[in-house]
């Protein structure tokens, strides 16, 4: 699949700030989190910052943004407009919850329930998000079980980088605990990954050349001719391919950049607090942002649509 | 609405292609732009048409195909390709704004452009690959079956039938009920053992291709496999020994 600068963007960023604003919710329900105004105003600011700016990029991909409103309607059958009235609905609890912390000073009692709540509508806004491609059958790797995990999983762990930043800059009691919470994240991220990266190299029966085009019977089906001497929107939207070593290589880079170094570094902090952890959780931060950039780019990359089946490929 | 019909009703417009007939000369490929670019979807963009890299929208295409059997025999086997107009169509159901919808009466799939915000998610949806996003227009296009062609009154009743199927010179496209088992495609696609494409998908095509029908067997008025020239033995005929003897020295 033709992996789309504003897509990867809105999946990135707002995954990270639902990722944020889901911890927040869940920490002040736990009263774990001091309702300090200058603290809930950053946090604030970057979870709903980039939430904002994650939707507003998935609308430069639209044929027509004018008409985005339109995509609220269909949630009884299409998870993108489950996405899409999720996200909706996830700014009232946030909205409520943040100016109870930052211009009440609240954040426990009612206000953390409101809190918990805006920590849900932010987990199930990503839950839509991963559905929209778990649910395609056409595309082989994104139907793997391990698709919804890994949103889950890489969502918690951008904003629970982001959130360990914010802690050590305050210097919270919390941020100790916080911090081991980060470093089980980063290896669950990468098990994840490479339990996905397994999955869908596996050859299971999926369609292939002879199955789409019914030929089967008669022997083996390869293309002999194109329907066209030039490209299409199918080949240029569907048919995008990455060398394998390539791909290879970026794996690696994501795992190394993306899981490894921010772990050494975070767990670096864990053992020296203080200002060298608050360098660790603020260096950790542009490595997990380009390892998650690099692994939806690959999501995309490597994903093989059916329709190629009659472009000249023999498996999908 | 875009879940599909609760109470689907009996018709079930659609095609069956005679990949035995079919001889690959594109012109219902053709007669679909031609007919479609002033129809219901229109236009049929082209981006860069006489340039480097032409590219456009089309609703048909014919894809080629060789088929090679265990014994090393092969064939070709040209293969137009439209929208199935599926029965479990995952296309209108991963619409997020209603514009994609399957039409209760006679289960033809059609985008609303007015409605589609072109988020191409439907595309990504289709095993087949009928859908053609218009990047001039922002939406997506898709075949309409001639929705505009098969009811309209102004025509003759001979050519109330898709573009693909009034034009195709080799009588390889048929129109018709899939719904009616007595119609007369629903006959042909018994009587040919006519199939459905990538039936592991889920989808329930309508849409149905006939077999190529099995070679004649050599010999059998069918074409003979070549026989090898014997290297060595001896040419019968007397003037086949007297050039070989000769060209033996």
């Amino acid at each position: 699949m033709h992996p789309a600068r504003s897509v990867i963007l809105f999946t990135t960023a707002s995954g990270a700030g639902y990722g944020l604003l889901a911890w927040l919710g869940l920490l002040a329900a736990l009263d774990l989190l001091p309702a300090w105004r200058w603290l809930g105003v950053a946090a604030f600011v970057l979870g709903l910052g980039l939430v904002v700016a994650g939707l507003l990029a998935s609308t430069f991909h639209l044929g027509h943004p004018e008409r985005a409103w339109r995509a609220l309607s269909q949630w009884r059958s299409s998870w993108l407009s489950r996405e899409g009235v999720a996200a909706v609905v996830t700014f009232l609890p946030v909205g409520v919850f943040a100016f109870s912390w930052v211009v009440v000073g609240q954040n426990s009692g009612a206000a953390a329930l409101v809190g918990l709540l805006a920590s849900l509508c932010s987990l199930a806004t990503v839950i839509c998000t991963a559905m929209i491609y778990a649910s395609l059958r056409t595309i082989r790797a994104w139907a793997s079980r391990w698709t919804l995990p890994g949103y889950i999983v890489l969502t918690a762990l951008s904003g629970g980088v982001l959130l360990l930043a914010l802690l050590r800059l305050w210097d919270l009691p919390l941020a100790s605990g916080f911090g081991w919470a980060v470093l089980a994240l980063l290896a669950l991220a990468a098990a994840v990954k490479l339990l996905y990266w397994r999955d869908i190299a596996a050859e299971r029966s999926g369609s292939t050349a002879e199955s789409a085009t019914g030929l089967g019977e008669h022997g083996r089906v390869r293309l002999l001719e194109a329907p066209h001497s030039e490209s299409n929107y199918l080949m240029q939207e569907m048919g995008f391919r990455i060398a394998r070593k390539h791909a290879a290589r970026l794996r690696r880079l994501v795992l190394l950049l993306g899981f490894l170094a921010p772990f050494l570094l975070i767990a670096l902090g864990q053992a020296l607090p203080g200002i060298p952890a608050l360098l660790a959780a603020l260096a950790s931060l542009p490595l997990v942002g380009f390892g998650l950039v690099v692994e939806r780019w690959l999501f995309f990359a490597e994903a093989k649509h059916v329709v190629t089946l009659y472009y000249g490929e023999s498996r999908a | 609405m875009t879940s599909l019909p609760r109470d689907p009703g009996p018709v079930k417009l659609g095609l069956v292609i005679d990949l035995d007939i079919c001889v690959g000369c594109h012109a219902c490929a053709v007669n679909c732009k031609e007919w479609n670019t002033s129809g219901h979807s229109a236009p049929l963009t082209d981006s860069d048409p006489y340039g480097a890299e032409p590219s456009g929208v089309w609703f048909n295409r014919v894809h080629t195909f060789e088929v090679v059997s265990e014994d090393g025999d092969s064939r070709t086997v040209h293969f137009p390709k439209s929208c199935l107009h599926c029965e479990a169509a995952p296309c209108v159901t991963v619409c997020p704004t209603g514009a994609s919808y399957k039409r209760e009466e006679d289960g033809i799939v059609l985008v609303n452009a007015e409605a589609c915000i072109g988020c191409k998610l439907c595309s990504w949806a289709c095993p087949y690959g009928a859908r053609e996003y218009d990047a001039d227009a922002g939406v997506m296009k898709k075949c309409t079956l001639c929705v505009d062609k098969i009811y309209n009154e102004n025509l003759d009743p001979r050519s109330r039938v898709p573009a693909c199927v009034s034009t195709c010179p080799a009588g390889a496209r048929h129109f018709g009920d899939l719904g009616d088992s007595d119609s007369e495609v629903s006959l042909l696609v018994a009587a040919r053992g006519g199939y459905e494409l990538m039936p592991e998908q889920g989808c329930q095509p309508v849409n149905r291709y006939l077999p190529p029908r099995p070679k004649q067997p050599a010999g059998d008025g069918g074409a003979a496999a070549l026989q090898p020239a014997a290297a060595d033995a001896a040419p019968p005929g007397l003037l086949a020994r007297w050039v070989d003897r000769m060209l033996s020295r």
